[in-house]
């Protein structure tokens, strides 16, 4: 193991890393503390100045309350829950579908859709937003959640698929071979043989799309707008418009914005680091 | 005994075209929604940009073909090239995130209790989303009610207002977004790091090498595959940006934050109406930025696979 082991070290040096973990925690997370402790102060504090100080009195209740029940932020939520669920069940299945293809058979073009999804996936949002907008504009489903979800759907499905795929490679081949002589049908090889064993793969790759699109801003606003099909990362922005210099609530706002992707990664953490970091070791 | 030839196994007359062909066939069904989906929304409007970016064109009216006219007219365009710089600081700085995350992955690489909660706490930040990250760095950065400013004024420094700077804002916002990035960076160090051998290690300690040396010979070559990873997704994070200037200073002090994607944004969508074929120009040139590391990405994956 790199560094040495604590253990192994001397005994001044044990006690100072256990006495520097939690500083340069605290150290680390400072900026997220502050807003924490923004959130749950009364609004005298600010106009008296009291900004870092400690609370005059705990609001937890009230702001929170304010955010749940008197703006627009369950609907952004509500949206965002909408928009990322059915992306996620899309992206996932046409990757699963993609990445059997790509990882069990063997043809000429085989590295060259695979190269296609990979590069689409690096290629910059921006380049895409002229022909998206237009194109979900014709359709006619501009500012809805519909067209929202089948653009992330296509493009998520680059990265889905590039992950997919370099699992099922990593599968021992032989079972596909064996299925094969029993004489079973392919999609039935898909089925009962590839899919069970990519269970860790699916559940990794649900929690990382979660996270991604619960997250995304840029195609939220332009593909979006409204209370009534925006997700809560477009929505907290007009949430903040109305609280406007409000800092204990727009903190408020943005800790409830944030705490789905946030559970769901301390819930779901090992699988999320095992999407995170596939390929990171040989 | 392996190769199983279906037209020999299948010598049953009532079988079907699809049975005969069913191991080239199959794929390519199964490929067909995603590439169907990835096309349509994907390559395609890649080359619809570039067409467009030919054009003048308000959206709505008639688009007019009008050549290389875009693309001179970005030469002279002063709000042009200071988004170019300001992508170039993108891609120098947020680099300092691998760097980054290799120190606190070292740091946290203990066994010592409470570890894995720590390792988690460090990490979270990477789960915000930049929207949320851009907003408390900004509330941080505030010139009154920041924190920032409040620990400065403890040793005796007076106010700055990182944000409101033209030269240092961009900066600032680069800061904010080293902070998930490192987290991320960390995350894929940890995991590299877990899985050096530890035989290499003994080796060389019994060779005398330790601390730094240790580090550079022969920790740093096995962490390899992490380094790759943590090189792509930095440099494609950089070269994104849009969500924390667009939260954070919305391009200003004095358009002085802009990047190229958040430029483009605002020629075609935002500022002055709506310049559809000079945004999908200036969209044309971070693709082709873009490029450029895309190429050399798919070239080491190729090099790779045929390695296996």
């Amino acid at each position: 193991m790199f560094p040495t082991p604590i253990e192994k070290t001397s005994r001044s040096w044990q006690l100072t890393y256990q006495s520097l973990l939690p500083l340069a925690l605290i150290m680390w997370l400072l900026p997220l503390i502050a807003v924490a402790i923004f959130s749950i102060k009364p609004a005298e504090d600010f106009t008296q100045g009291n900004y870092w100080g400690v609370p005059s009195s705990f609001e937890m209740f009230a702001n929170y309350g304010q955010v749940f029940f008197n703006s627009d932020m369950p609907r952004y939520m509500l949206n965002s829950v909408l928009i990322t669920v059915p992306t996620v069940i899309g992206a996932v299945t046409l990757s699963c579908l993609a990445g059997f293809a790509l990882g069990i058979y063997k043809f000429k073009s085989n590295i060259w859709i695979f190269f296609m999804f990979v590069a689409g996936n690096f290629v910059p949002f921006q380049i895409l937003m002229v022909p998206v907008r237009d194109l979900t504009l014709d359709m006619g489903l501009y500012n809805t959640k519909t067209g929202l979800v089948l653009f992330h759907i296509a493009f998520q499905t680059g990265f889905c698929t590039l992950f997919m795929r370099n699992f099922i490679r990593a599968l021992p081949y032989e079972l596909v071979e064996a299925a094969r002589v029993e004489g079973i049908a392919e999609w039935k090889i898909f089925w009962y043989v590839v899919i069970p064993l990519m269970k860790p793969a699916i559940a990794a790759l649900s929690v990382l799309i979660f996270t991604f699109i619960w997250n995304d801003y840029f195609w939220a606003v332009v593909l979006t707008q409204g209370p009534e099909s925006q997700p809560v990362t477009a929505g907290i922005t007009s949430f903040n418009a109305q609280f406007r210099a409000a800092y204990h609530l727009m903190s408020a706002g943005s800790i409830v914005a944030a705490l789905p992707p946030v559970l769901m990664f301390f819930l779901m953490q090992k699988h999320f680091i095992a999407g995170l970091t596939l390929g990171a070791v040989k | 005994m392996s190769t199983v030839d279906p037209t020999v196994t299948s010598s049953r007359k009532d079988r079907g075209w699809y049975k005969r062909n069913e191991i080239a066939v199959t794929p390519w069904l199964f490929l067909a929604p995603a590439i169907l989906f990835f096309v349509f929304y994907v390559i395609w409007p890649i080359y619809q940009s570039i067409a467009i970016s030919f054009y003048a064109w308000d959206g709505l009216g008639e688009a007019r073909f009008i050549g290389f006219d875009n693309y001179v007219e970005l030469m002279d365009d002063r709000a042009f090239e200071v988004s170019l710089w300001n992508n170039l600081k993108w891609l120098l700085f947020y680099l300092l995130a691998i760097p980054g995350g290799l120190f606190i992955a070292l740091f946290l690489n203990q066994t010592v209790t409470g570890i894995r909660i720590y390792k988690s706490l460090f990490f979270f930040p990477f789960v915000l989303s930049q929207v949320v990250v851009g907003l408390v760095f900004s509330w941080f950065y505030l010139p009154n009610e920041g924190l920032l400013n409040g620990i400065l004024g403890l040793v005796g420094l007076g106010p700055v207002n990182v944000l409101g700077d033209p030269t240092w804002a961009t900066y600032g916002i680069i800061a904010a977004g080293l902070w998930p990035q490192t987290a991320y960076c960390m995350i894929l160090y940890l995991t590299g790091l877990n899985a050096v051998d530890p035989e290499q290690i003994e080796a060389g300690r019994l060779d005398g090498a330790k601390g730094w040396k240790m580090l550079w010979y022969i920790i740093i070559p096995q962490l390899k595959p992490a380094t790759f990873i943590a090189f792509v997704v930095t440099i494609i994070g950089a070269l994104r940006s849009f969500d924390l200037i667009s939260i954070m200073t919305n391009g200003g002090p004095f358009g002085q934050t802009r990047v190229l994607s958040f430029y483009m944004f605002e020629k075609a969508l935002a500022e002055f109406g709506f310049r559809m074929g000079y945004g999908a120009a200036i969209a044309v040139v971070l693709f082709l930025i873009m490029l450029v590391f895309i190429a050399y990405f798919l070239w080491s994956m190729w090099k790779e696979e045929k390695g296996r």
